[in-house]
């Protein structure tokens, strides 16, 4: 079967359909074997990382998975000894990297800029993150996990949980999961509700969420549950956001009691997962952190269109 | 009264163009997007709510010297869909066609976030949207996916004149 992404960007989730995200985790499933000990099918090939807003996870992830396929990795981590500080553009920067590598991933602080990039260009772009707008293989990482900790997503309940206002994740994890036969529990505080738009959209495409608040009944009900850090500035003082956050603490206790639910988070936490969940079997956040590496191998494989194994 | 006599009189232009069906009140704010340098030759005759057999009322714009570019066509699309536009050569009305909505706009207001790319300094990329609804009109940021509704769209379209 041709490959459709060859010689793609990959800017959002929104545009993809279920048969290609499937085949982004069924390759993913593939790179499992070379995750490790790495392949050579990039050999010679050069991604640039270029982070003008900083990342962890992400910009590691990407620079582990194109090394294990065999190529190599140049770019910055922040902005800081660039000549982005000297007033350059992100037009020219990108089009001068582009000149120097085979494909590009990016995270920037303006929404549409991975767009733009795309635009200008004639190597594949990878959106590694737009400012609230886009953060494309978090979501891929986070059905592949999905996928892997229960086996299939359709049938299943999931329930998000923390800020839903806010996090550019869970948005984009919930449009996603349009694609499947989920029962999907939106749980959180007063103040941090999913925006109605949203809301709207989702029960427009066949997605009827429930909105729930106690916590406890919604971990009760759910097979997995993906919880979201609750943000210290999007409340108006800080007794307001000591209460919230308290009440969205997830500790062992609480999954224990609840029938032990699978436990993701996008990273970094802060409170709202307590440590002394981390031994779990069912807490998998950090697998799901690992799970960029060969959910972000594939998706380079399919925009170089390389030939692995 | 006589039928006749309610008849409005408004001054025949020789060249130029007669925006008519302009929704009423808004006459005004079509002008202020229409670029009109030359205020010597442009004389402007403005009707605002005038009785209109098919719209109730109107507002009408007539301007001498002036032929609309196919971004300011697009501007009054936007303020007033229902609007027609009527070229006049030599005291006739040579051509008469309605104002048309493209289905994408490219470069005529900002994006109203303030964080989408198109409103960097510098970067040379021109604002683009989709339009997803005429009635009421809502356009889509190509870029950042942000949405706008026709208050938002009208206050832009100022802004960025």
């Amino acid at each position: 079967m041709p490959n459709p992404f060859a010689g793609e960007s990959f800017i959002s989730i929104g545009d993809k359909t279920r048969d290609q995200l499937e085949s982004i985790m069924d390759r993913a499933e593939l790179m499992e074997k070379y995750r490790n000990k790495g392949t050579d099918a990039a050999r010679g090939l050069l991604m640039g990382t270029l982070f003008f807003e900083p990342s962890t996870r992400t910009r590691l992830s990407f620079q582990a998975a194109m090394k294990r396929l065999g190529g190599d990795v140049i770019g910055f981590p922040s902005t800081e000894g660039t000549s982005v500080q000297k007033g350059e553009t992100l037009a020219d920067t990108v089009r001068t990297v582009s000149q120097y590598v085979n494909i590009i991933v990016m995270r920037h602080p303006s929404e549409g800029s991975a767009k733009l990039a795309a635009s200008l260009l004639d190597i594949p772009v990878i959106n590694g993150g737009d400012g609230s707008a886009n953060h494309p293989t978090q979501t891929l990482l986070d059905l592949y996990t999905i996928r892997k900790e229960l086996g299939r997503i359709d049938g299943h309940t999931i329930a998000l949980a923390g800020d839903l206002r806010y996090s550019r994740t869970t948005r984009s994890l919930s449009r996603a999961l349009c694609h499947y036969d989920v029962k999907l529990i939106l749980n959180s505080p007063e103040q941090l509700r999913m925006k109605k738009d949203l809301l709207y959209e989702l029960e427009e495409r066949g997605l009827n969420p429930v909105v729930a608040s106690d916590l406890e009944k919604s971990l009760d009900e759910a097979d997995l549950v993906y919880a979201t850090r609750i943000q210290k500035e999007r409340f108006p003082n800080l007794a307001e956001y000591e209460k919230v956050a308290h009440a969205y603490e997830i500790d062992r206790d609480l999954l224990e009691k609840t029938g032990n639910p699978h436990l993701m988070h996008p990273l970094p936490r802060v409170t709202e997962i307590n440590p002394d969940v981390d031994d779990l079997e069912n807490s998998v956040f950090f697998e799901q952190a690992g799970n960029g590496v060969p959910v972000r191998m594939a998706l380079i494989s399919d925009l170089l269109d390389l030939e692995v194994g | 009264m006589n039928p006749e006599k309610k008849k409005m009189k408004i001054t025949r232009i020789e060249n130029g163009t007669a925006i008519d069906h302009i929704a009423p009140g808004s006459a005004l704010k079509v002008l202020e997007l229409l670029d009109l340098k030359d205020e010597k030759k442009n004389s402007i005759t403005i009707a605002i709510r005038v009785d209109s057999n098919e719209m109730g009322k109107k507002d009408l714009l007539k301007i001498e010297d002036k032929f609309l570019t196919p971004t300011e066509s697009a501007m009054i699309a936007l303020i007033s869909p229902d609007a027609t536009i009527n070229i006049i050569k030599s005291f006739e009305v040579t051509e008469k066609h309605p104002v048309e909505l493209p289905e994408e706009l490219t470069g005529i207001f900002d994006c109203s976030n303030p964080n989408c790319i198109t409103n960097q300094e510098r970067e040379p990329v021109e604002s683009k949207f989709k339009v997803t609804d005429k009635d009421p009109l809502t356009v889509r940021c190509l870029y950042c996916d942000n949405l706008m509704e026709e208050e938002q769209i009208t206050h832009q379209l100022i802004r960025s004149k």
